[in-house]
C-alpha cells in the first residue's frame, strides 16, 4: 500500500494517475495479470514454505516420525513432554541472553561507529576507509567467524596473551570451554560479527536527518549531547526499532555460530533453541520431538514478526 | 574564532580520530590476525611470544589447499549454487515485484504481508520437513536441492526490494510503450529491467552472499563430501585428526576472498541495497 501512497509523492506529478484506462474488453485478462506474475513466487511459497510447515505441525503431533513407517498420533503428549523438559529451559533462557545483550550491542556499537564515521571532522577518504574496516566483520561466513575465534581464543592464543601481558587475567582461559565463559564468549563472538548491519543502515539514517533541525536546535542553544537525545535519536527511532526487531528475530535463530564453536557445551551452558532442536533430530533421531520444538520456536518468531510488520506498517 | 573555541575544535577531532581507530581495531584486529596465520606454519599459530609476522614466512597453507581436488570441489559447489540461486531469485522476483508495483489487485495486501512475514519463519522449523521433502523428491545431496532451499530465503527480501525499486521509477515509463501498442512483459523487460539494473545488483550481490554463507541446510541437506559447500568444508577440516590451523586460516581466507572482492567493487550498491532494505522495506 505504501507504494502506492508514496509513489506520486517521488515523481512528482500524482495527479496523473487519473489517466488510467477504464472499463474495456481486456478487463478480466488485466486483472489476471498481477497473479500469473506472481504464480511463480507463489508456487515456491506454498511448495516449500506452506507445506513444510503443515508438515512440521503434523510430525510434531505423531510418534517416532520419519524414523518408523507406521507413527500414531499422541495428541499434544510431545508438547508437554518438550516443555517440561530442563534443557529447553536452558536453551531459552540462553537464547534470550544470547539475543538480548547481541542486539543491544549491535544497536549501541552500529550508533557509535555511524556517528563517528558521519563526524564532520572526518574526510571522504578517511571515511571510505574506516567503513571499510567496519563492514569487514559482516562480510564473513559466520563459518569462519567460528573458526577464526577459536583461533584467537585458543587456550594458547593471542587473546589470552595479550590479557595475560595487561594483568587482566592470570594464566590460560579456556574461553569456549569453560562453563563460566561459555555463553559469555559466543556472545561476544556474535556481537563482533553483527554490529555493521545496524551501523550501515543507521549511518544512512544519519544523513537522512535534515541539517536545518540541528541549526534550529543551535540557535535554541542546545548542547550537542541535547542535540542528540532530542534531535538524533528521535529521528533515527523507526530506524532503530525495524532494525533491533530484525535482529531479534534473526539473532534467536543462530546455529552455525554455536554449533562451530561450542556444539551448545560445555554442559548445556551455550545450548540454544536452534541447537537444542536440531541435536533432537539429527543427533538423538527424535523427530517428531524436535518437530515439536520447532513448532514452538515458529509461533514465538511469528509474534516477534507480528510486531515487525505492525512496526512498518505504522512507519508507512 | 577565538582560541579557546579552535582549541576545542582540535581536542574533538583527535577524540573523533582516537574513537574511529579504536573501532577499527576492534574490526580488523582479528581479521588481520586470520590473514596473517594463514602465511605461518603449523606449529607456529601458538609460539609464544606471539608474533604477527614468523620467520617461515611462506604460501604452503595455500597450496596445500589449492592442490586438493576435494577441497577445490567446495569451492566449485559455492559458486554452482550461489549464481543458480542469484539467478533464479532476480528472473522470480522481477515479475513479482512488477506485480506488486505496477498493479492493483485484491490480494495484494495480504500477499504482500505474507512476502514479509515468511522471512521471519525460522529456519530450523523448515529443517526437519525439508529433510524428508528432499529424500522423498529425490533431491537429497543435489545441487537443486539446495538450490530450491535456498530460494526460499533469499525472495522475500528480493520482492521486497525490487518492488521498491520499481516504485522509484516513474509509471510513464512503462506506460509510454503500451501506448506504442506493446504488452506489459515487453514494457517490463524493455524499459523497467534494463534501468533497474543498480537495484539488480545490490539484490543480486546480497542473494549470492545469503547462499554463499548458508550452513545449516548445506549441512543437513548434503551427505557426501562432493557436495559440500565452503562453510560445511571449513568445519570438516576443524573436525579432522589435527587442527592445520594455518590450513583453517587459508581456506577462510579464500572462502571470504569472492565476498571481500564483490564488496570493494560494488560498494555503492552493497550498501545502497543494505540501508534501502532496512530503511523501507
Amino acid at each position: 500500500m505504501s507504494q502506492l501512497t508514496l509513489r506520486p509523492a517521488e515523481t512528482g506529478d500524482g495527479g496523473r494517475d487519473a489517466r488510467r484506462p477504464g472499463p474495456r474488453p481486456g478487463r478480466l485478462r488485466r486483472s489476471l495479470t498481477p497473479y500469473l506474475y506472481l504464480l511463480p513466487t507463489v508456487l515456491l511459497l506454498v511448495a516449500l514454505m506452506v507445506l513444510p510447515i503443515v508438515m512440521v505441525i503434523g510430525y510434531s503431533l505423531m510418534d517416532n516420525v520419519i524414523t518408523t513407517r507406521n507413527s500414531e498420533s499422541v495428541g499434544l503428549d510431545n508438547y508437554v513432554e518438550v516443555v517440561t523438559d530442563p534443557v529447553f529451559h536452558t536453551a531459552i533462557r540462553n537464547t534470550l541472553y544470547f539475543t538480548g545483550v547481541s542486539v543491544l550491542a549491535h544497536l549501541v556499537l552500529g550508533l557509535a561507529f555511524a556517528l563517528l564515521l558521519n563526524s564532520a571532522f572526518v574526510g571522504r577518504w578517511a571515511k571510505a576507509l574506516f567503513r571499510m574496516i567496519y563492514v569487514l566483520p559482516w562480510l564473513f561466513t559466520i563459518a569462519i567467524v567460528a573458526v577464526l575465534w577459536r583461533l584467537l581464543l585458543n587456550p594458547n592464543g593471542v587473546v589470552n596473551y595479550l590479557l595475560d601481558v595487561a594483568g587482566f587475567i592470570d594464566g590460560n582461559v579456556e574461553w569456549l570451554a569453560d562453563p563460566d565463559t561459555a555463553l559469555h564468549a559466543v556472545t561476544f563472538i556474535n556481537i563482533w560479527c553483527g554490529y555493521p548491519f545496524f551501523m550501515i543502515s543507521l549511518l544512512a539514517g544519519l544523513q537522512g536527518i535534515p541539517k536545518d533541525l540541528y541549526e534550529a536546535a543551535r540557535v535554541d542553544g542546545a548542547s550537542a549531547v541535547k542535540q542528540f537525545w532530542h534531535v538524533t535519536i528521535p529521528q533515527l527511532k523507526p530506524i532503530i526499532i525495524s532494525m533491533a526487531l530484525l535482529d531479534f528475530i534473526w539473532t534467536t535463530q543462530q546455529f552455525a555460530l554455536i554449533w562451530m564453536t561450542t556444539g551448545g557445551g560445555p554442559i548445556n551452558v551455550t545450548e540454544m533453541l536452534s541447537t537444542f532442536t536440531y541435536k533432537l533430530a539429527f543427533s538423538k533421531y527424535e523427530f517428531s520431538m524436535a518437530s515439536t520444538s520447532a513448532v514452538i520456536i515458529l509461533v514465538l518468531s511469528m509474534v516477534l514478526a507480528f510486531f515487525y510488520v505492525r512496526h512498518q506498517r505504522v512507519r508507512d | 574564532m577565538d582560541l579557546p573555541n579552535v582549541r576545542r575544535r582540535g581536542l574533538k577531532r583527535t577524540g573523533v580520530y582516537a574513537g574511529l581507530v579504536l573501532g577499527a581495531l576492534f574490526a580488523g584486529l582479528p581479521v588481520l590476525w586470520m590473514a596473517l596465520s594463514s602465511f605461518k606454519s603449523n606449529s607456529e599459530i601458538f609460539e609464544y611470544p606471539p608474533r604477527l609476522i614468523t620467520d617461515n614466512f611462506s604460501l604452503d597453507a595455500y597450496t596445500t589447499i589449492l592442490t586438493d581436488p576435494a577441497k577445490l570441489r567446495f569451492f566449485l559447489n559455492s559458486y554452482v549454487i550461489g549464481l543458480s540461486v542469484v539467478v533464479l531469485t532476480l528472473v522470480v522476483a522481477i515479475f513479482a515485484a512488477y506485480a506488486f508495483s505496477r498493479y492493483d489487485f485484491p490480494l495484494k495486501r495480504v500477499l504482500n504481508v505474507v512476502v514479509i512475514s515468511v522471512q521471519a519463519v525460522p529456519p530450523i522449523t523448515l529443517l526437519i520437513p525439508y529433510f524428508g521433502l528432499m529424500v522423498t523428491l529425490g533431491l537429497y545431496n543435489t545441487y537443486p536441492g539446495l538450490i530450491l532451499t535456498y530460494l526460499v530465503f533469499t525472495l522475500p527480501y528480493a520482492i521486497i526490494m525490487m518492488t521498491g525499486y520499481f516504485n522509484t521509477l516513474p509509471k510513464e515509463l512503462d506506460e509510454a510503450v503500451k501506448v506504442d501498442g506493446a504488452g506489459p512483459l515487453t514494457a517490463l523487460w524493455r524499459i523497467l529491467v534494463p534501468i533497474s539494473v543498480p537495484g539488480l545488483v545490490s539484490v543480486g550481490l546480497y542473494t549470492f552472499m545469503i547462499a554463499w554463507n548458508e550452513f545449516l541446510f548445506a549441512l543437513t541437506l548434503t551427505r557426501t563430501e562432493d557436495m559440500r559447500t565452503v562453510p560445511i568444508g571449513i568445519q570438516l577440516l576443524m573436525g579432522q585428526h589435527s587442527y592445520e590451523w594455518n590450513e583453517m586460516m587459508a581456506m577462510s581466507v579464500l572462502g571470504c576472498v569472492p565476498i571481500l572482492l564483490l564488496f570493494l567493487f560494488f560498494q555503492r550498491f552493497f550498501i545502497g541495497g543494505m540501508s534501502a532494505g532496512a530503511v523501507k522495506i
